[in-house]
């Protein structure tokens, strides 16, 4: 951490967006983080996706839990909304927020003890219920705040800071996910910010739930030799099946691709998705054969990263429930009170 | 790219952009950091030590620093680098404690210095100390040279110049010979001196050839022969409408002074654009305030006259044409000519050197412009015991100049009385120390100040223009050198990387403001600098390279426009990143020999 807030002098080039803000805009506070602790890096692509998105401040909530994870939506996006609720109960506030204006685009920030651990059950329910929202796991295997100790999410066998191993089956954020029927869903690396910036771009563009598990090495507990997320071992572990760029409709396509070598997906908000195939036979829309490939890539000690499943024309929650397309926050006494006439009609009809 | 050699002092120097950009290379933040401290005393004898003529320089130097200064690329304006320098002159205690002793036992050699400019005393300032027995000649009565008798005093106090020779010439190991003419170079070799050092400057002020020149003498004069004579006390007064000729600062310098002397109709009329004068910014700035206009793309052609008495001067409109190479040419514009009434002409079009005292019989070559041939950086002549410095050895140019000759000059002259090889320079001083007091605590001061320039209060106008002594600069008072100081982004605390210990965690590249650092492959200088986060798009400004990283990649350092404010280091979990500090100081006569010298 510092003490001296970041200066604010920047380069004489930095570049500004089609609303005319640059990318140190998009910052929050300064990070009480521990330093090259991966989770502000994950703030940085954060920004930088924004930036790029040039999505407007203040149509962003981003809500989390608690923990070290949780901290970090106060070193982002410093102009948007924000709500740092209880332990594990981040998705149940986003799923409320979320029911009141629909209109807000919602950033949901959680860690692997808040979301994998405490927060487990209102994990798999928000995904299943489809709240449309980008959430994002920064996933380190450890407890951190409290020093050290093996988290949900540690590789049974990994080893603890000071030699210990762990004995238990670690729980795998992304396959849970993606059986719970999140429709866009992906798993990136802290040290790897061109492969997850447009990972969260195009989550941001999509209409429905979607997760980003985000491995983010913890240097002050989890950094260590035995480890499986220390920066040393993802980087010669990390089997990407894709490299994404996010195509927004205005942008004319200039590379070229060898045939077959790129599948292109079209979000509902007309956002194009072009993914490079590196494995060569993965089809991320295919949520069978993903689940698949993940199973068996994780029994090979192997951590797939990439876009790893989308559904291009997803259900979020608001269609499920058929709720009116004006926020609910946004409604008069007339809409939300129609009167007893109104009553009788709902009543008669129940009879 | 190859990783950058850092052990190279060069590179490391030259990212202290003021102090690389200084001919002395006086380590300009180290003395602003000792300035925003309250170390007036210490921050002085930084630049004693370096430049010689700190309260001098501080109000007159021509500043190459501040163009350079990294402040300037991101934002609007420099660091004030010299008058903070004069504050340092300003606040000062008594510092001849401080002052290396002159020894009472001589080593035997005895040096002569022609000409008792800025130049020869810096020769003499570094050679005393070593028991060398200095004798300066000069022709007027006290020492400074074109110090004393070109610089207004509205600019520069006569006691900031006496106390400043007088640390060189007033401690013993100096024979002053003043109101002495050298008129024979051979007169002086055949004294049995060891070295002969020229600083004689370029004492010529160049003429006006058009017709009328001389019919209308008597009311035409020489700007540096008229400013000497101002300063002399010898001419008080000059006619009410004035017009002077020339673009450069000796020319500010004079229609300044005409001002102040019963010129109420003062012109300046310059051959050039206003942009291309010769004049710096601040001078031409200090003229135009005090009412005097500048008129640009004027040519002298002749000169108007009545009974012997000046009575106007004609002038030629002109536009600038550049040819393939780029070389500019004056071409008339067909325009009518414009006639300027006046009653005196001041004539500060250019200096030139001249040495009719030295005899071309003995040896020391000159070149076809007159000037003599000399080893760029030794400042040997082709008479191996004669050196020169100054503006006499490669024409006008400026004190800080030739301080930074007489320093080289000291050296050669020293190697060359020791009977060592001239060429043989000894390396500057260099030393590097860690910053680092905790885990995010430095002994520099990394909070980057936002503050804009401060001006400098300057005296009433009026009051100014009364007194030709009165001097126009206040100075920055304490409370704002201090603000000012803290302008000052410290580059020379150094990013210095250590490769082995990066664990590439992204942290430095995602806290950098100014996007400085990168990670990425290896590639060709050019192609590189285009794809960094930041594209590196001055050209003058060296990237960092370091290889030996796990993944292979290398680290790239722009240093444009990094602000040394140590985040990336505060960030760096593993150290791999460090602020330390950078000093160097140029070589000095025996530096090796004698640590303590100077």
């Amino acid at each position: 951490m510092s003490y001296l807030p970041k200066p604010r002098l920047h380069h004489p080039t930095l570049p500004k967006n089609a609303l005319g803000y640059t990318r140190r805009d998009y910052e929050g506070a300064i990070s009480t983080l521990c330093a090259g602790c991966g989770h502000d890096s994950i703030s940085a692509a954060i920004i930088q996706a924004c930036w790029e998105l040039s999505i407007e401040p203040h149509r962003v909530a981003k809500l989390s839990g608690i923990g070290c994870s949780s901290k970090t939506p106060d070193y982002f996006l410093g102009a948007s909304h924000g709500f740092n609720s209880v332990h594990g109960r981040m998705p149940s506030v986003l799923t409320g927020a979320n029911l009141a204006n629909r209109d807000l685009i919602y950033l949901g920030i959680s860690g692997d003890g808040d979301s994998a651990s405490i927060g487990l059950g209102q994990f798999a329910h928000i995904m299943r219920r489809g709240v449309n929202m980008t959430y994002i796991v920064e996933n380190n295997g450890v407890y951190g705040l409290t020093k050290g100790q093996f988290s949900a999410t540690s590789d049974k066998g990994s080893k603890a800071k000071k030699g210990a191993v762990n004995t238990d089956e670690a729980i795998d954020l992304v396959a849970l996910a993606m059986q719970l029927g999140a429709t866009f869903v992906a798993r990136g690396f802290s040290g790897d910010k061109a492969q997850l910036v447009p990972l969260i771009k195009a989550a941001l563009l999509h209409r429905g739930a979607a997760f980003i598990d985000c491995i983010s090495p913890c240097v002050a507990f989890n950094n260590h030799e035995g480890s499986t997320k220390s920066y040393d071992f993802v980087r010669e572990h990390n089997e990407a099946v894709n490299r994404l760029d996010v195509i927004l409709g205005r942008q004319p396509i200039t590379a070229e691709y060898e045939p077959g070598s790129v599948i292109e997906v079209t979000q509902h908000d007309g956002s194009v998705l072009r993914l490079r195939k590196i494995a060569p036979d993965y089809d991320p829309t295919d949520r069978v054969a993903a689940m698949n490939y993940l199973q068996e890539r994780k029994a090979a000690g192997e951590i797939v990263t990439g876009l790893l499943y989308v559904d291009p024309d997803p259900t979020d929650l608001h269609a499920k429930l058929g709720t009116v397309e004006v926020p609910l926050n946004r409604l008069g006494d007339a809409e939300l009170c129609p009167g007893s006439a109104a009553l009788a009609r709902i009543n008669a009809a129940l009879r | 790219m190859k990783p950058t050699d850092i052990r190279n002092p060069d590179y490391f120097h030259k990212v202290v952009d003021c102090q690389w950009a200084c001919p002395a290379h006086t380590p300009v933040p180290e003395y602003i950091r000792l300035i925003a401290a309250g170390r007036y005393t210490d921050a002085y004898m930084i630049n004693w030590r370096s430049n010689v003529f700190p309260g001098i320089l501080g109000r007159t130097c021509d500043r190459p620093c501040e163009p350079a200064c990294r402040r300037g690329r991101v934002e609007h304006e420099p660091v004030a680098i010299c008058r903070l320098k004069r504050v340092a002159a300003d606040n000062k205690e008594d510092i001849a404690a401080l002052l290396p002793p002159i020894p009472k036992e001589k080593n035997g050699k005895r040096i002569a210095c022609i000409g008792a400019g800025p130049a020869s005393l810096t020769v003499a300032r570094d050679l005393a100390p070593l028991g060398y027995e200095i004798h300066v000649f000069d022709d007027q009565a006290k020492p400074g040279g074109f110090i004393r008798t070109q610089i207004p005093r509205f600019r520069l106090p006569e006691e900031i110049i006496d106390e400043e020779c007088g640390y060189i010439t007033g401690r013993g190991g100096v024979v002053l010979h003043m109101n002495r003419r050298v008129e024979s170079l051979k007169a002086v070799l055949a004294e049995g001196y060891d070295a002969v050092f020229v600083g004689t400057g370029a004492p010529r002020g160049r003429d006006l050839d058009v017709p009328g020149r001389k019919e209308a003498a008597a009311n035409i004069h020489i700007g540096i022969d008229w400013l000497a004579s101002v300063s002399f006390g010898h001419t008080r007064s000059i006619g009410r409408r004035v017009i002077v000729l020339g673009g450069g600062n000796t020319a500010m310098d004079c229609c300044r002074s005409a001002r102040r002397l019963g010129g109420e109709d003062v012109k300046v009329v310059v051959r050039s654009g206003f942009e291309e004068m010769k004049a710096s910014p601040w001078e031409k700035e200090d003229a135009l305030r005090e009412g005097i206009p500048i008129l640009n793309w004027l040519v002298p052609k002749e000169v108007l006259h009545e009974g012997g008495r000046l009575t106007g001067i004609v002038f030629e409109k002109v536009r600038a044409e550049y040819d393939a190479k780029g070389r500019r040419s004056l071409v008339p514009t067909g325009e009518p000519d414009v006639a300027m009434e006046c009653d005196d002409i001041l004539v500060a079009i250019g200096q030139e050197n001249a040495f009719p005292w030295i005899e071309r019989d003995l040896g020391l070559e000159f070149d076809r412009w007159g000037l003599p041939r000399l080893d760029p950086v030794t400042l040997q002549s082709t008479l191996p015991n004669v050196f020169f410095g100054g503006d006499a050895a490669f024409g006008p140019k400026n004190i800080i100049w030739a301080v930074a000759h007489g320093h080289e000059a000291a050296v050669s002259i020293d190697l060359f009385c020791r009977g060592e090889d001239v060429r043989a320079r000894p390396p500057p001083e260099v030393r590097m120390t860690s910053t680092k007091m905790g885990i995010h605590e430095w002994s520099y001061d990394n909070d980057v100040s936002l503050d804009l320039r401060y001006k400098v209060p300057h005296r009433d106008l009026s009051q100014s223009l009364r007194d030709i002594t009165a001097e126009v600069e206040l100075g920055y008072d304490r409370e704002l050198a201090y603000k000012e100081a803290q302008r000052c982004l410290n580059c020379d605390v150094q990013t210095v990387f250590t490769a082995s210990l990066c664990i590439e965690c992204d942290a430095c590249v995602d806290i950098c403001p100014v996007d400085c650092l990168n990670f990425t492959e290896n590639g060709e200088e050019e192609e590189l600098r285009r794809r960094l986060k930041a594209p590196a798009i001055n050209p003058d400004q060296p990237l960092y390279v370091a290889d030996g990283l796990k993944t292979g990649r290398v680290m790239v350092k722009d240093e444009d426009v990094c602000l040394h404010c140590g985040m990336c280091a505060e960030r760096c979990p593993t150290g791999a990143w460090d602020m330390q500090k950078f000093f160097l100081e140029t070589a000095r006569p025996k530096a090796r020999q004698h640590a303590c010298a100077l």
